[in-house]
């Protein structure tokens, strides 16, 4: 079963039915026994990373999540899901994120462009043969929606970059968790072709 | 690379798609989801639905529709219409749309506009605003569907609402809108110059340089249309393939 991680913030309609598109076995929960048993994540977010964090430390979820990570568990983190899983953000100075990776989550600094980068971009891919992005076209463009962007300590975590007055990470993977800074749920064919690709995820 | 955004806009009564559309093939034009879906496969790259259902008892019918489209159809949408307070707004969100765009509403009561953006973020608001020329560089706001002036100003009302937390403009000109002689250069522009959140271009759409004349000298970041797509003057995919000859990015 595929648990769709809710700490009450944001919509999750859309990602569970993302998700409903290839699988019936995914739920949106807040009950942590689904969450100790499922046997992969999604870890949603959006709006302010302090938010997030108060939420999801208010949830009472957040040690089952990181017990699970730490087991293993194939975990998805979809925008500021992926953001939370860094160490803070500039968005937030006083919210302390989850530190599944290294590194912080800075502001955009984009000369001349509008902030939030919001709209459809295209992405490229750091590395090839990854297994969330098998059968995509190259340089497939997917809908982002954000503010802040995450800068890993570790460079070899970056899966894809997108260019937006600076290249920015647009997805990073490490072992058993992926996460994307486009919302995948939004994001068309291609979208739906990376949840397929973690829902076929055999990640050992 | 950043690509300029193509946005059919969908009225809808009573959960219903009004103004005929001539797609071939199509099983139930009235359909707001099967046309969504097939928006959705010429490449649009966002979707408005505005709902002018006209009756309160028929109101949650566009709720249902938001869920409908969010269960088959993975791009953004925006639904607009009706909308007057953040419960409104939570319902939409929650069936699944993206943004909501706000109108007469938020002329009536503004500060409307920061307990959205306050709530659900200044992404998920888009301010709609209908705009008459006034004079030489002045226009004014229009409300209620375009029948009632307002003496506002329109320059000073984006900067009032984006400075309130609107994320998004969506601008239409009622001088353009019906015309097909093009979309109105120097209101778009003068607007995208005031803010600097993104402007959507509405009214005018006729021919193709149209789209690229609001692109370029209007610095206009989407343009929608509704007319040349329902009625099959153009698919979303030729508006596309044409602005790429022309130099503008666009998601092909």
């Amino acid at each position: 079963m595929i648990a769709i991680i809710d700490y009450g913030v944001g919509n999750l309609f859309s990602v569970e039915k993302a998700f409903s598109q290839y699988t019936d076995d995914v739920m949106v929960t807040d009950d942590r026994s689904l969450i100790e048993k499922a046997d992969k994540l999604v870890l949603p977010g959006v709006g302010d990373f302090g938010a997030c964090m108060d939420n999801f430390q208010a949830s009472g979820l957040c040690p089952a999540v990181m017990d699970r990570i730490a087991a293993g568990t194939p975990l998805f983190g979809i925008c500021v899901g992926l953001q939370i899983l860094f160490e803070g953000s500039e968005e937030s100075p006083d919210a302390k994120g989850l530190g599944v990776f290294k590194g912080k989550v800075r502001k955009i600094h984009a000369p001349g462009l509008k902030v939030p980068h919001m709209g459809w971009n295209s992405v490229e891919f750091a590395q090839d043969g990854l297994p969330f992005f098998e059968g995509l076209p190259a340089n497939p463009f997917f809908y982002f929606v954000h503010s802040y962007h995450a800068v890993p300590d570790d460079e070899s975590i970056i899966a894809a970059t997108v260019e937006y007055g600076e290249q920015l990470t647009a997805a990073v993977y490490k072992d058993n968790v992926m996460a994307t800074q486009f919302h995948p749920e939004k994001s068309g064919d291609v979208g739906l072709m990376v949840i397929k690709n973690f829902i076929d995820w055999k990640c050992d | 690379m950043y690509t300029k955004r193509i946005i059919p806009c969908l009225d809808v009564k009573n959960g219903r798609v009004v103004k005929g559309t001539n797609f071939v093939g199509l099983r139930d034009a009235g359909d707001p989801v099967e046309l969504a879906h097939r928006y959705d496969v010429e490449r649009c790259d966002e979707l408005i639905f505005l709902d002018i259902t006209a009756s309160n008892e028929q109101r949650d019918t566009i709720v249902q529709v938001a869920r409908d489209c969010a269960s088959k159809v993975f791009i953004p949408f925006t639904i607009g219409g009706g909308i007057r307070t953040t419960e409104d707004m939570r319902k939409m969100l929650k069936a699944g749309a993206d943004k909501i765009s706000l109108n007469t509403a938020a002329v009536k009561n503004p500060d409307i506009i920061k307990q959205g953006a306050d709530i659900f973020g200044r992404q998920c608001i888009v301010l709609a605003v209908d705009a008459r020329k006034a004079g030489e560089d002045k226009w004014e706001v229009y409300v209620n569907g375009g029948r009632t002036p307002t003496g506002i100003d329109v320059l000073d009302w984006v900067k009032r609402g984006t400075e309130l937390g609107a994320g998004e403009i969506l601008l239409t000109s009622m001088d353009a809108d019906g015309t097909k002689d093009g979309y109105d250069i120097p209101l778009t522009r003068a607007v995208s110059e005031a803010v600097d959140v993104p402007v959507i271009a509405s009214g005018g759409a006729g021919k193709l340089e149209h789209f690229y004349d609001v692109l370029s000298q209007g610095k206009a970041d989407a343009v929608l249309a509704a007319s040349v797509f329902h009625y099959g003057q153009f698919t979303v995919r030729q508006v596309k393939d044409y602005l790429k000859s022309r130099g503008i990015e666009v998601r092909l």
